[in-house]
């Protein structure tokens, strides 16, 4: 019954391996977007604008009660009706980016709302602009209390990126299904998929405390 | 706002004496409840004075309106001679925009009771903040300000710690620095020692004594420190209700006030002592 090959196994690990490098690229790249952006819908809801605010929470709110591979699939089949012709990669970038955006955008309102009042007073009393209160006085205050979260969201984006196979992203579930598929032996490759995600996952959930803590002491906040 | 008459405050404060600081029947409401009350309040040139009352009579109220902290309900605020809270166009005030609110704001530094420094920069840097980011002094000539600042309330010798490295004191300290290294020509402490040991109160106070004595700024100052108010002051302001019950010389205010009120106040601050 349990028949596990290792000529197979090492026959099969250099495509994975290279598998691994495109599903880290995936994950990276939408995490570079989902950094970058959550960090847009976050200030977007703090502006006086109450439409700007309705219109971004609104949009925040929807993305994250509908399930990721429905909005990977809107991106690449429902697009092109729009003449929103776009790759796998880049469908699947989007996809996962404002997904994770979403999520982000919510850790860091968290973070700038944990930022004492008084901060802002002070800043306006030195008369510094909005933007400069932001990004010297506030955003650096507000980062130590998000990074937690940040990293659990990194490490949920490496797990979803299987999800970008469904649109043909050749990525370490693509990959693992297609040997499968050419060989019908699926235990060796799921099991290897399995242990890569692992090996990846636990180390950086242990480099992410790590982190938290020198940034924490870099900012001179502990 | 746009219905408020403002036809009987100048465009701008000329003559001789103007006041640095002018309030002109300034109020201020949240909802039903009454701050201010058309407050009358001029400030000269080099002036040192200090509101003292029970609290929730509008003394922090006072300063965190001339630092724009908070918007005013009516009246006009004047710095200089030019309003603050409002600003001529075409021959009459209009609310401030955030240009002209900036730019009045110049002239103002605030210090706070719970000093807000920021806790990411080191003490210099604190300093060095507004300088270079605001005046776009070079980096040299604001590290040098900010080093003899740091020097002139005695924190030279911690100018790279972080603020959790120091006492509450020498916080305060370096947000007094903080504050100065921005030129302002008019300086408000809003109860600035309240937070504060009472072992580290007098090397706050010391260094306020200091500007009083060799420095020619406006200052504002809300306290509880009636021997300090007192020793420093050149008014003192008694806040009751939203409205100066009374005012004067620390020597009449204290030494002989007139009001009930005012004895009231002075002699369960006393028993408190």
């Amino acid at each position: 019954m349990f028949d596990w090959r290792w000529d197979f196994t090492i026959e099969i690990l250099p495509r994975l391996i290279v598998a691994t490098g495109n599903t880290l690229l995936a994950a990276g790249l939408g995490y570079a977007i989902a950094v970058v952006l959550g960090l847009v819908f976050a200030l977007a809801q703090r502006t006086p604008s109450r439409a700007l605010t309705f219109v971004v929470r609104e949009a925040i709110e929807f993305i994250r009660s509908t399930p990721l591979v429905l909005q990977i699939f809107f991106v690449f089949y429902v697009g092109p009706q729009f003449g929103l012709r776009l790759s796998p990669w880049t469908a699947g970038m989007i996809a996962i980016g404002l997904h994770y955006a979403s999520y982000l955008s919510e850790v860091y309102r968290g973070g700038l709302d944990s930022v004492p009042k008084g901060q802002w007073e002070a800043a306006t009393s030195l008369n510094l602009s909005t933007a400069r209160t932001y990004f010297r006085v506030v955003i650096p205050q507000a980062l130590p209390p998000s990074l937690a979260g940040m990293g659990n969201y990194l490490v949920g984006i490496f797990k979803d990126t299987p999800m970008l196979s469904v649109i043909g992203v050749a990525e370490l579930m693509h990959t693992a299904t297609a040997i499968g598929s050419e060989t019908y032996r699926f235990l060796e490759p799921y099991t290897l998929v399995g242990l890569i995600f692992l090996a990846i996952s636990l180390p950086t959930a242990a480099g992410i405390r790590v982190f938290e803590r020198w940034v924490r002491r870099k900012l001179g906040l502990s | 706002m746009t219905d408020e008459d403002l036809s009987g405050f100048p465009l701008a404060l000329e003559g001789p004496d103007v006041p640095m600081v002018s309030f002109r029947k300034v109020s201020k409401r949240y909802g039903e409840l009454v701050v201010l009350d058309a407050l009358d309040l001029d400030v000269a040139e080099g002036e040192m004075v200090t509101i003292i009352g029970p609290s929730g009579s509008g003394k922090t109220t006072v300063l965190r309106m001339l630092m724009t902290l908070e918007t005013i309900n009516g009246g006009v605020i004047y710095v200089d001679g030019k309003p603050l809270t409002h600003m001529p166009q075409n021959g009459r005030l209009v609310r401030a925009n955030a240009r002209h609110l900036r730019r009045m704001r110049s002239n103002i530094g605030m210090c706070f009771q719970h000093f807000n420094l920021f806790p990411h920069m080191t003490a210099l840097e604190n300093c060095m903040e507004g300088p270079v980011h605001v005046l776009g002094m070079p980096k040299k000539d604001a590290r040098a300000r900010a080093e003899e600042l740091l020097e002139m309330v005695g924190m030279a010798d911690k100018r790279n710690q972080h603020p959790s490295r120091l006492s509450g004191g020498q916080q305060q300290r370096v947000a007094i620095a903080r504050a100065l290294a921005m030129r302002p020509k008019v300086m408000l402490f809003d109860e600035v020692t309240s937070a504060l040991d009472p072992e580290v109160i007098g090397e706050v106070t010391n260094v306020i004594r200091q500007l009083v004595a060799k420095h020619n700024l406006t200052m504002l100052m809300v306290t509880h420190q009636m021997g300090f108010a007192k020793d420093i002051s050149d008014r003192i302001c008694f806040f009751f209700g939203g409205r100066i019950e009374e005012q004067g010389t620390p020597e009449d205010l204290f030494g002989n006030p007139q009001k009930e009120r005012t004895q009231q106040f002075l002699s369960a601050v006393k028993e408190a002592a």
